[in-house]
């Protein structure tokens, strides 16, 4: 393919966008430095300004979406902000935030017990357009309810993130894409011995108007996002249907 | 109710004092009551143990040598055409009260200074008079003119203003920084202190403040007490001194009768609106913003309800304050009805001018947007729900960060990021069954919730040592571990290994 042809597909592609209902999100983008993942969205570039899901059935799989998290907060909040985590109890050990890019103190936790009580302060949060993420930890969460959020979002332009962990059923939301992370067994160079750094299989299960994929992606605090598998450019859906 | 008024807490203002001193208080007063005493002398006597002592005479007495303690029959021997009079005691505090408030013309807080003195806080007051020149010559013309003997003085303290009307001839203002030098020749009776302590002073050759000011603070307390210190740092302005306001300020408060009650959270709302924006009108002018306020509503059937807020930073923001509100008024039972509302602001502090942005990026902690958000959440689901974490310098995970007190509380510390930390901590840590090679070895498998984790990878031993001084117990080795499936965990060892001992393991958190 020439480069010539390549641009009239790029073009084509962003023309259809709009087409699709695809309302590009105007203001600041965060770069995750992490081509691969970028690719899966539409314009290639991290959607801000939307709620995304995170969908996690065990501990271990839920502390992998917690870090996976904080490395987003953390970009987020590079040029400054708060973030709020709503959740039910102080589970997330602040001090460990720090490896990941995010500032512990400049995240303000929210910690209540009632669902209801949760999802009023989600919204009202995500409402406030100062705040640079607000993380909920709601395990169910219907239809309607989403879509107020959603609708909080498009005004404010303010990332929220969803932990639903464990949810009663996987219903869908208004939400831009759907994660499932879990961990992976890390790599160390040479096989020395010892643990490396955190790893996680990031499975994208739907994303509005991009491609779902898989990515065996490490966190390194110096570079970041690091993808595990070096072969691994465009993950396929098929790829998806395997593993899923 | 008497509201303290701290005078040199506030440093954004430099703070300025007047004294006035009635030599001749009530003296002057029988005087202007009586013209004919003008000009002949008096004294005004009191019952003491059977004779009559003169308790004050004036000037004209006075300047024949007739002080205020000596008998009436020694007085009428100097001068014999002596006027005697009987002394009113309650009149100096009356007379004082009356004048305080007549000299709230000059400043808002003025206070008596029993028995013969007021002083006023005119910080930032004398500029409306054109200076400090005029402001205080003004204040003696007028007192002059209204029939009293005056000397007034103006200084940075308190204790300055009083020595300089009282003691001093010349300067009567005296700049902020240079109390020391004014007090300098002044002899130790104008420190305020007590008469036995001077007669000491005296006895011992300190005749002037001067000459003892230099003496080491050490030495000054054994010899004199702490008393002399305290009295001096006042005086210098090293310490507050609190003065008693004859008129408290009033309150933050505003009322709304009704003519007809109220029983519906409409009309609730429609008189907190009304209240507020009078609230804010006062608030805005003087630069204040709530920092706790209440909502108290008097039924017709004589019962009361009240919802109170909180917020985080002041603000005197209307739309904040009736969003912090509504979501109380729920809890309001108007029951009959309504015929009283009451709007308090029970704390308040200065804001901040909000300065106009050109931009609306993300921002910081301490945005006035982030601080109304945790003012709702926190009004409408208690006080304790928001939290946020500072770190502390404690190795021991639990004890690795404190609660932030504030919003605008910084970090006093880094984070500490050289180890590994899980990011998911049990609040308690659980015990789990372990396979390990002793000693130092991590385990080979472990069993946690009935499921039996095969280790493959790990890290450690990484001791932490209790912290002794806060409790007793075991230090824990950890482990961070990996196993089969790829899930990290932080495992730890309680205590030493032992013949006798039983070690137990436990798991403290889930890396992610």
């Amino acid at each position: 393919m020439t480069v010539a042809t390549h641009d009239i597909i790029r073009k084509l592609q962003q023309d259809i966008l709009p087409l699709q209902g695809f309302k590009p999100v105007t203001g600041n983008s965060i770069d995750i430095n992490f081509p691969l993942l970028e690719h899966a969205f539409p314009n290639a570039t991290f959607p801000t300004g939307a709620v995304h899901e995170f969908i996690s059935s065990t501990q271990e799989g839920r502390a992998a979406t917690s870090g996976f998290a904080a490395a987003l907060m953390g970009k987020l909040m590079e040029s400054g902000g708060a973030c709020l985590w709503i959740g039910s109890a102080q589970t997330v050990f602040t001090p460990a935030l720090q490896t990941f890019g995010a500032e512990p103190h400049k995240i303000i936790f929210v910690n209540i017990n009632r669902e209801k009580d949760k999802l009023w302060v989600m919204e009202e949060a995500l409402k406030c357009e100062r705040l640079a993420a607000v993380a909920g930890e709601i395990r169910d969460i219907s239809f309607t309810d989403s879509r107020r959020l959603q609708l909080a979002v498009e005004k404010s332009k303010v990332t929220g993130f969803l932990f639903r962990h464990q949810p009663r059923n996987l219903n869908t939301i208004a939400c831009i894409a759907r994660w499932k992370i879990t961990a992976l067994a890390s790599e160390t160079e040479a096989d020395m011995p010892g643990i490396g750094f955190p790893a996680w299989q990031v499975e994208l299960l739907k994303v509005r108007n991009g491609k779902p994929g898989v990515w065996q992606i490490e966190w390194t605090a110096a570079d970041g996002f690091r993808s595990m598998d070096k072969a691994n450019v465009y993950a396929p859906v098929i790829q998806l249907c395997q593993t899923a | 109710m008497h509201l303290l008024f701290n005078c040199v807490k506030q440093h954004n203002m430099r703070k300025r004092f007047v004294t006035i001193w009635f030599p001749h208080l009530k003296t002057d007063w029988f005087s202007k009551q009586q013209p004919a005493l003008q000009k002949i002398p008096f004294v005004l006597t009191v019952a003491d143990h059977g004779r009559m002592i003169v308790a004050e005479a004036n000037s004209i007495a006075q300047s024949k040598g007739i002080t205020s303690g000596i008998t009436v029959a020694d007085a009428r021997v100097i001068e014999p055409l002596l006027q005697v009079l009987d002394d009113k005691p309650a009149l100096a505090l009356k007379l004082l009260a009356s004048m305080a408030k007549w000299c709230i013309r000059y400043t808002p807080v003025t206070a008596v200074d029993a028995p013969d003195g007021l002083v006023l806080d005119v910080s930032g007051c004398a500029h409306l008079w054109g200076g400090e020149q005029t402001y205080l010559k003004d204040i003696i013309t007028r007192l002059t003119n209204a029939g009293y003997t005056v000397r007034a003085a103006m200084a940075g303290t308190v204790g300055t203003a009083w020595a300089l009307a009282r003691f001093s001839n010349n300067a009567s203002i005296i700049e902020n920084g240079n109390e020391a030098f004014a007090l300098q020749q002044l002899p130790p009776a104008a420190l305020r202190l007590d008469d036995l302590l001077v007669q000491h002073l005296h006895k011992l050759g300190l005749n002037t403040i001067g000459s003892f000011t230099a003496m080491q603070r050490s030495a000054l307390r054994r010899r004199f007490g702490q008393e002399l210190l305290k009295k001096l740092d006042q005086t210098l302005g090293f310490e507050d001194e609190v003065i008693i306001p004859v008129q408290p300020p009033e309150p933050y408060q505003e009322w709304l009768p009704c003519f007809d009650p109220v029983g519906t959270a409409t009309g609730i709302e429609i008189a907190l609106k009304q209240l507020l924006e009078k609230l804010h009108h006062r608030l805005a002018k003087e630069g204040k913003g709530v920092r706790a306020a209440s909502l108290t509503c008097y039924r017709i059937d004589g019962k009361t309800t009240q919802i109170s807020i909180g917020t985080n930073r002041p603000s005197n923001s209307t739309v904040h304050l009736f969003k912090l509100f509504e979501l109380k008024i729920p809890g309001i039972e108007p029951g009959l009805g309504i015929e009283l509302f009451i709007l308090e602001a029970s704390k308040t502090e200065d804001v901040a001018a909000l300065q106009e942005t050109l931009w609306h990026g993300t921002s910081d902690l301490e945005d006035p947007e982030i601080a109304e958000l945790l003012d709702r959440i926190e009004g409408k689901l208690g006080r304790n729900v928001v939290q946020r974490y500072l770190p502390a310098e404690h190795y021991w995970p639990e004890r690795s960060f404190k609660i932030a007190d504030s919003l605008s509380e910084k970090p006093d510390t880094i984070w500490r990021s050289g180890k590994q930390r899980p990011v998911h901590l049990l609040p308690q840590p659980e015990l789990v069954q372990v396979t390990a090679p002793i000693p130092d070895y991590p385990p080979m498998h472990f069993r946690y919730r009935n499921k039996l984790h095969k280790i493959t990878k790990a890290d450690g031993p990484e001791r932490i040592e209790r912290a002794w001084w806060l409790d007793g117990g075991q230090h824990r080795d950890y482990y961070c571990v990996e196993d089969e499936d790829g899930h990290r965990y932080w495992l730890f060892r309680l205590g030493h290994y032992g013949a006798d001992t039983p070690h137990a393991w436990f798991i403290h958190g889930f890396f992610a």
